[in-house]
């Protein structure tokens, strides 16, 4: 195998390698960690894999990562990801690539730890956790904006980076924080468009509160052979 | 009866028994609009408080389970429970910004598999719901949908391939059902899984997934997290419904064949005045607030 991912389903950042992995089709080994209610990944024989007691946990033999910024640039450059992913030449990229790798640290602590509130009752300071979150997607908003004016649907170009694979779960799960609260995307139409771009990445796979596109879909539909509508009165 | 006096009359789940806090720490929730408070006493024993007054309590199916009235209804059967070879999974809680009955209401549809839960409990294009039976059980008074027939990409955990999977369902109470499926690794035995529904308010429930299965090769956590990750598919089109009350009159929400259960699930409710959570007769009841009708 290529690498054991210490995982959990409902965690956006675990999804985050989940996604990563599948649009570069990798194979790896997956080992379910309970995060709840057992709280297994602070377990001892969890801590003594990952002392950070967080997850998701990459485990490459002796390599053992949990930062999740780190994991999706190891998986770039170890599976020969196209070169979009992690501009191998542009300094200036790459440079970008890291700043939204910061944003999206700040996406987890604000919308992240307000969806694990809404979800499992966490205690957390919900006012700030709220207000946090919506600066957040206001930024990040403001900056898809300005991209499409330059003819670009992801952050730092026309190409999908490991930036958009960070930014992009806890952007598209902020209307699980709560109704009403202005995490909701209906105010922001270029985090919409973003959120289209991503799920129509080939390799694109679901996590709960993250849907595939089904009107997308190809069935095949013979529109040949389909009766015409009848005119007239109703039968 | 007002509904809520008619909720008051049930056994609710408030907690697992396994993870109540130690004395003296204690948890504090809600139920039907109520503070409550479990605590684990000195000498292990449980307590549930509302305003200082202890309610009755229960210790079944894995979780604590009270009741605000002094003379509840008893509690529903599940025999599987005794069935000492089963392994037994209480899944942790969920909170969900919709109507208790909505919850349920959302588990006995079937229809929405390949749409919500694509590739796991259903996969388009395979999205023909094969008609089935439902009945009232009236020595029972539960609503039970049988021969009820489903492809099924994934569905269980130890599922390797896709089957065709057999469902019956059973709703003992307003606020509970349980489903029996085909066991993927048995032919001759069934797989029990159950929501315990915990009435926070009218719009507001905690979900608590509980299953009894047949199952000696997954993890205890990779079964919770394929009842997680299969409920957290349903959570944000729970909460995403409108209205977040259960509409009760069959003009609001157009029922087609594939929702027998769902229609005989709110009539039964209907009839007999079970209404926490429902919304009764739009023209008369705009907001859904104060339902009140006879029970029968």
């Amino acid at each position: 195998m290529s690498f054991t991912l210490y995982d959990y389903a409902l965690s956006g950042n675990c999804y985050k390698i989940r996604l990563f992995a599948n649009i570069l089709n990798v194979e790896y080994e997956r080992i379910a960690v309970e995060f709840y209610p057992g709280a297994e990944h602070r377990s001892e024989k969890m801590l003594q894999i990952s002392p950070a007691g967080t997850l998701p946990i990459l485990k490459k033999d002796d390599m053992v990562l949990s930062e999740t910024s780190a994991m999706l640039f190891w998986m770039a450059k170890n599976f020969n990801a196209a070169d979009h992913w992690w501009p191998e030449n542009d300094v200036a990229a790459q440079a970008q690539i890291i700043q939204w790798m910061g944003f999206a640290s700040d996406l987890t602590a604000t919308i992240g730890q307000g969806r694990l509130h809404a979800l499992f009752q966490t205690p957390i300071d919900k006012d700030k956790i709220v207000k946090g979150g919506r600066a957040a997607l206001r930024k990040i908003e403001a900056h898809l904006t300005e991209q499409s004016f330059d003819g670009f649907s992801f952050l730092t170009g026309d190409k999908p980076t490991i930036a958009d694979i960070a930014c992009f779960p806890y952007v598209a799960l902020s209307p699980d924080v709560g109704a009403n609260i202005g995490l909701d995307h209906d105010d922001y139409p270029a985090i919409r468009n973003w959120i289209y771009a991503l799920k129509s990445l080939n390799g694109f796979i679901p996590m709960p509160g993250i849907y595939a596109m089904h009107e997308l879909k190809d069935h095949e539909i013979d529109y040949g052979a389909q009766k015409p509508f009848k005119t007239g009165a109703a039968q | 009866m007002n509904a809520l006096d008619h909720a008051k009359q049930y056994w609710y789940p408030v907690a697992i028994l396994d993870s109540i806090p130690t004395y003296p720490d204690v948890k504090n929730t809600r139920l039907l609009g109520m503070d409550i408070t479990i605590t684990r006493q000195k000498d292990g024993a449980l307590s549930v408080a509302h305003n200082e007054e202890n309610w009755l309590i229960n210790e079944v199916y894995d979780h604590l389970w009270t009741s605000p009235s002094k003379t509840p209804k008893p509690i529903f059967d599940v025999p599987e429970a005794q069935e000492r070879d089963r392994r037994f999974v209480p899944c942790g809680v969920v909170r969900v910004r919709c109507s208790p009955l909505r919850a349920v209401e959302n588990f006995l549809d079937i229809a929405h598999f390949p749409f919500v839960h694509t590739d796991i409990l259903g996969s388009e294009p395979h999205t023909e719901v094969a008609p089935y039976s439902v009945d009232i059980d009236d020595d029972k008074d539960e609503v039970i949908a049988t021969k009820v027939k489903f492809f099924q990409p994934q569905a269980a955990k130890s599922a390797s391939d896709g089957i065709i999977t057999d469902y019956v369902y059973r709703v003992p109470s307003p606020m509970n059902a349980i489903l029996y499926k085909t066991c993927p690794t048995r032919d001759d035995v069934q797989d029990v899984i159950a929501i315990f529904v915990q009435p926070i308010d009218e719009e507001t429930c905690d979900v608590w997934p509980w299953m009894a299965l047949y199952d000696d090769d997954s993890t205890m956590a990779e079964m919770i997290e394929f009842q997680q990750l299969i409920f957290l598919q349903d959570r944000s089109i729970l909460e995403n419904q409108v209205p977040t009350k259960l509409p009760l009159d069959p003009k609001m929400e157009i029922p087609t064949r594939a929702d027998l259960t769902s229609i005989a699930y709110r009539r039964w409710l209907k009839r007999r005045g079970a209404l926490y959570g429902a919304l009764l007769n739009t023209t008369d009841n705009p907001k859904g607030t104060s339902n009140s009708v006879a029970a029968e």
